[in-house]
């Protein structure tokens, strides 16, 4: 049923022709992930999920196709002319993946081995103190340059 | 009950819908919104691997969570670069952006 959502929504990411309606169906297909990730029991993984892709980027990504298609009546195709070659690869990648996960024999357990908050939370502020902390200079990084490309260029004429 | 294989499959299925649009379409946003389902199809796979295999640590899960810090970081760049190049160019087609070809 989740997985109807996300590949569902997936499908009409790429095929809608209003890319309005195509960022409402990622808001679709991002929500059943978060519901796979709590089926999978990574609560707080889900919780995240939730946050980010459904609280923030998709209102970054609405704002932005606000910002930019105002008036835009006419909706041009949506295709490129090397659509039928994207059609093959992309079946290619899925048949290899979808290959390589049947060959394999995982040796997984049949029960979930639930990813419990407590222990995330420990392993990432002592095995991945690191990472962690090195996010947190790559925020503020994406951060500083976002304000730096948005800027327009007349506001530094103004300003200086 | 769903199986390891049945979570990769749909893993699988969401990381080649994602690549088909962004070599289809023809708008930078939705370029971008493809890249979105890539990475989500990568998330969906690392939570499977670690709720089915169980590795010590939660290596899955934590990864996961880096990786949306990372794509939120990715996003918001590439967000303004789209808007920046959208408002000098008029338009956010991307077979138009060919001034270093012509």
């Amino acid at each position: 049923m989740l997985a109807i959502g996300v590949v569902g929504g997936g499908l009409a990411v790429v095929t809608l022709r209003n890319i309005i309606h195509s960022a409402v169906a990622m808001m679709i297909c991002f929500g059943s992930l978060a519901g796979m990730y709590a089926l999978l029991g990574a609560p707080i993984v889900a919780a995240a999920q939730v946050l980010i892709y459904l609280g923030a980027i998709s209102v970054l990504i609405l704002f932005a196709i606000m910002l930019t298609q105002a008036g835009d009546a006419s909706l041009p195709p949506p295709y490129h002319r090397q659509m039928p070659i994207a059609i093959v690869v992309a079946l290619g990648i899925l048949g290899l993946v979808v290959w390589a996960v049947i060959q394999t024999d995982w040796g997984a357990g049949a029960e979930l081995v639930a990813a419990t908050v407590d222990a995330i939370a420990i392993a990432l502020f002592t095995t991945y103190a690191l990472p962690f902390e090195i996010i947190s200079v790559l925020l503020l990084v994406a951060i500083i340059g976002a304000i730096y490309l948005a800027r327009r260029p007349e506001e530094d004429e103004r300003a200086g | 009950m769903p199986t390891l294989e049945g979570y990769l499959v749909v893993s699988a299925l969401l990381f080649a819908i994602g690549a088909f649009g962004f070599m289809a379409r023809r708008n930078a946003i939705l370029m971008l919104i493809s890249i979105e389902l890539m990475f989500n199809a990568v998330n969906l796979s690392l939570v499977a691997f670690n709720a089915y295999l169980g590795p010590a640590e939660n290596t899955g899960a934590v990864f996961a969570l880096m990786i949306m810090a990372v794509a939120a970081a990715e996003v918001t760049v590439g967000l303004a670069l789209v808007i920046a190049i959208i408002r000098t160019r008029q338009t956010a087609e991307v077979d138009q952006y060919s001034d270093l070809k012509d």
